[in-house]
């Protein structure tokens, strides 16, 4: 046995905290170490080429570098000692950065721990065995959640690079948040009319297949070959029949359906299309508020239907679709009004959210793009704006900043000033952040050419007074406390993540932040990666993000699945379960516990059950391994033994 | 660490690759501070920690151990951390019957995100150890 011992200055980052000569020359007198050294940046392409060299020169055959943590750079290693003749799994990394040199300050104290964490990754590195991959078929099928524009771009992409596509949207159209807005920040074009064409061409890809109004219900698999069971919900209306010709909506006497499409700004019909580019363009019955449900009578719409497309009876289906993997564009939800009590606490019908407001411009809205305020339908004069309403408070659990608020209401105040020439916006605001192309630009315009009045501060209460809604506040810049009596109130909520954002990350083994918001495999460089392969993130499912980056993430996560495919077969990673058949005695123990099913009795030709692991599907938990009474089944790369040798190396001392 | 600075007690910690050896780098990269007594094991899951592998650590001259995986329901491999929860909670009842105060065996939950929990479930144990002092079989029986 002769191994080889790396240890990274990474500059600073580890030698000015951790004396790493010193290490270098005690793991030098383990037996069995051959060479030991260190190195300024070993992960740089000399530092690499070091690594290759001394394993000629010094005969090596086992690797331990000790730098930054595995989780970074384990697979450069991998193909590094690969690429000089060694099997990949004759490696090890310890990590004396993350663990060591970043958290300790007393350098002796680190020296030694770095010592016995190298020592243990020596120990785990001599009891390795060489470990080889087999490959297998792909399914070169997409599974694309969520249809809002990061969804639709990424479906497209794929589509469009000779993929078949299956697009899964839980609400009745695709569009998400996009569909809903009037103009965009900061060119004030016009939202649906960028947006519409790309709905149409998702609904008339031939490579796409489009489930509206369904979602997720279960996720089994591994990238390559997942299979999906899709949740159609009952819509009461045969799509098939349906025409979209709206007759129905027209006729249907319940008049008092919540519009989730509007954000409740006003009611709509119990069977409804929520919007006119609806895609796709059918009608769906709210059975919440369709009198055939809730009073057992009516059937208004059935009657006039002229493709006799409702259904009552209908029931949610299930169907399965089987992709080799899955791209998460479950996009964001917004703070209730609720949660903010000081500013009325949705009480108050004169103070409104961001989104209700955008509603309220739209020419397909409600007021049919007439700025009228929901209490008595009159235009008004004086509009404040709130912005971080939730944002960046820790009292609400909120501290981080929404992204886009303060160009949103910017361009809702600039929006204004073009609907009512004599109105006055007022913003309140704690910063203002534009740090996009031609965002700060966009700022300045509503305060230098629209006249919006500015004030640095925040709003601490918002109460009625007559028709008016009086809106306390203090300016932090003249240090004075300011009253501004209002028509209408709009506050720039909060983003939030979607309310079931955990409950889809764990169907498909990803993690999640404290808010909810999905977690990218590295912050920097892999950020549509998530740490499960085969499973990418688009959008703002993963953090507050407006249209622009949100495009970009869905083109970034089209083109990690298309490389992904670019190959037929892909490697399966070898550190999985294997039985030993002379140990097991066939308790099956390990049959019942895999959380997989990845294991299966089999019988030998002498009669004997013993487990079989089937290696495609082995995750590599070593759930199996904790759980067999007798050590027979091991999951590789981390099996007793090599565990043990770390405990040892380190306890026995 | 102030306070701690006296002497190193061996502690050793055994976290699962997604969550918690995520959240220590987390920790890491934040540079939050913590005291230096404890090695890391990295496992895939928690539900791969064997109670052996505690209960020989504490036998061959560990005075702590930690395992740390990922929060109930948010597990990888789907349900790996109820089967840990469901061994080592027996673990710290069986303990004692080993002589070994079951202080010194601690598992918890650190998602990849919670650097600052890292930081606080190293500091906690770190301190509760100290105050135990080093694992003496013949004296703690």
């Amino acid at each position: 046995m002769r191994v080889g011992v790396f240890i990274c200055h990474c500059g600073n980052n580890i030698a000015g905290t951790v004396d790493v000569k010193a290490v270098a020359e005690a793991i030098r007198k383990i037996p069995g170490v051959a060479y030991a050294t260190t190195y300024m940046y070993t992960c740089s392409e000399p530092g690499q080429d070091e690594i290759k060299q001394a394993i000629k020169d010094h005969n090596l055959n086992r690797i331990v570098v000790a730098a930054c943590s595995p989780r970074m750079h384990e697979l450069t290693f991998r193909k590094t000692v690969e690429k000089a003749g060694l099997n990949r799994y004759y490696f090890e990394m310890a990590n004396i950065r993350e663990h060591i040199s970043w958290i300790g300050e007393d350098k002796e104290a680190n020296t030694k721990k770095a010592i016995d964490v190298v020592k243990m990754a020596v120990a785990k590195v001599m009891q390795d065995r060489p470990l080889y991959s087999s490959s297998f078929r792909i399914n070169k099928r997409v599974l694309v959640i969520g249809g809002g524009v990061a969804g639709m771009q990424a479906a497209l992409d794929c589509a469009d690079g000779g993929l078949e596509v299956v697009l899964v949207e839980k609400s009745p159209s695709i569009g998400g948040m996009m569909s809903r807005l009037d103009k965009t920040f900061p060119t004030i074009d016009c939202s649906i009319c960028i947006l519409g064409p790309k709905m149409v061409d998702v609904a008339q890809h031939d490579k796409i297949k489009l489930y509206a109004y369904s979602e997720i219900d279960e996720i089994k698999g591994y990238v390559g070959n997942y299979q999906i069971k899709i949740r159609k919900k009952a819509t009461y209306v045969d799509w098939t029949k349906c025409t979209g010709c709206g007759a129905c909506m027209e006729k249907c006497p319940s008049r008092n359906a919540y519009d989730y499409f509007n954000f409740g700004v006003a009611p709509t019909k119990a069977i409804n299309i929520p919007f006119p580019q609806a895609i796709p363009k059918k009608a769906k019955i709210d059975p919440n508020y369709c009198r055939h449900f809730t009073k057992g009578k009516c059937g208004v719409c059935a009657k006039i239907c002229p493709t006799k497309a409702i259904n009552y009876e209908m029931q949610d289906e299930i169907v399965t679709e089987e992709v080799g993997a899955i791209i998460v564009a479950t996009g964001y939800s917004l703070l209730d009004l609720e949660k903010l009590p000081e500013y009325g606490g949705g009480r108050y019908p004169d103070v409104i959210s961001g989104i209700q407001y955008e509603r309220l411009l739209n020419a397909s809205g409600p007021t049919a793009g007439h700025i009228l305020r929901p209490s008595d339908h009159i235009e008004p004069k004086t509009i404040v704006f709130v912005s971080c309403a939730g944002s960046r408070d820790k009292s609400i659990g909120i501290p981080y900043c929404s992204n886009f608020c303060c160009m949103y209401i910017a361009k809702q105040a600039i929006l204004t000033k073009d609907h009512i020439p004599d109105s006055q916006s007022y913003v309140f605001y704690m910063d203002i952040r534009s740090p996009g192309k031609g965002y700060d630009e966009f700022t300045r315009r509503a305060q230098e050419d629209y006249g919006v009045k500015y004030i640095r501060g925040r709003v601490s209460r918002i109460y009625p007074k007559g028709k008016k809604m009086v809106v306390k506040g203090v300016d932090t810049l003249l240090g004075s406390q300011v009253e501004i009596e209002a028509d209408l109130v709009v506050l720039g909520t909060a983003v939030l993540s979607n309310p079931d954002a955990a409950h889809l990350a764990e169907k498909l083994h990803i993690s999640y932040d404290t808010f909810g918001f999905y977690v990218e495999s590295h912050p920097k460089l892999r950020p549509v990666e998530t740490n499960t392969s085969g499973v990418f993130l688009a959008g703002a499912c993963q953090g507050p993000k407006d249209i622009p980056a949100s495009v970009g993430q869905g083109s970034a996560a089209a083109s990690k699945v298309l490389a992904l495919f670019s190959k037929d077969m892909l490697e399966s990673d070898p550190a999985v379960a294997k039985v030993d058949i002379n140990k097991c005695i066939g308790c099956l123990k390990c049959v019942r516990t895999c959380p997989f099913q990845a294991i299966k009795d089999k019988e030998l030709r002498d009669g004997r059950i013993v487990a079989d692991v089937i290696e495609t599907v082995c995750a590599g938990c070593g759930v199996c391994t904790s759980t067999c009474p007798c050590g027979a089944i091991q999951l590789q790369h981390f099996t007793d033994n090599q565990l043990l040798a770390e405990v040892n190396a380190l306890c026995l001392a | 660490m102030s306070g701690l600075e006296n002497k190193e007690m061996k502690i050793v910690g055994f976290l699962c690759n997604w969550c918690s050896y995520g959240g220590a780098d987390t920790a890491g990269v934040s540079r939050f501070k913590q005291p230096t007594d404890l090695r890391i094991i990295r496992v895939p899951c928690s539900g791969r920690v064997n109670p052996l592998f505690v209960v020989k650590a504490l036998l061959n001259g560990a005075d702590g151990v930690l395992v740390s995986g990922c929060h109930p329901r948010d597990c990888h491999y789907s349900d790996g951390n109820f089967y840990a929860r469901r061994r080592l909670e027996m673990l710290k009842r069986l303990l004692p019957f080993l002589g070994i105060d079951h202080r010194r065996f601690h598992y918890t939950w650190v998602s990849a995100s919670e650097g600052a929990r890292w930081q606080q479930v190293v500091k906690d144990f770190t301190e509760v150890i100290h105050k135990l002092g080093p694992l003496n079989l013949t004296r703690e029986a």
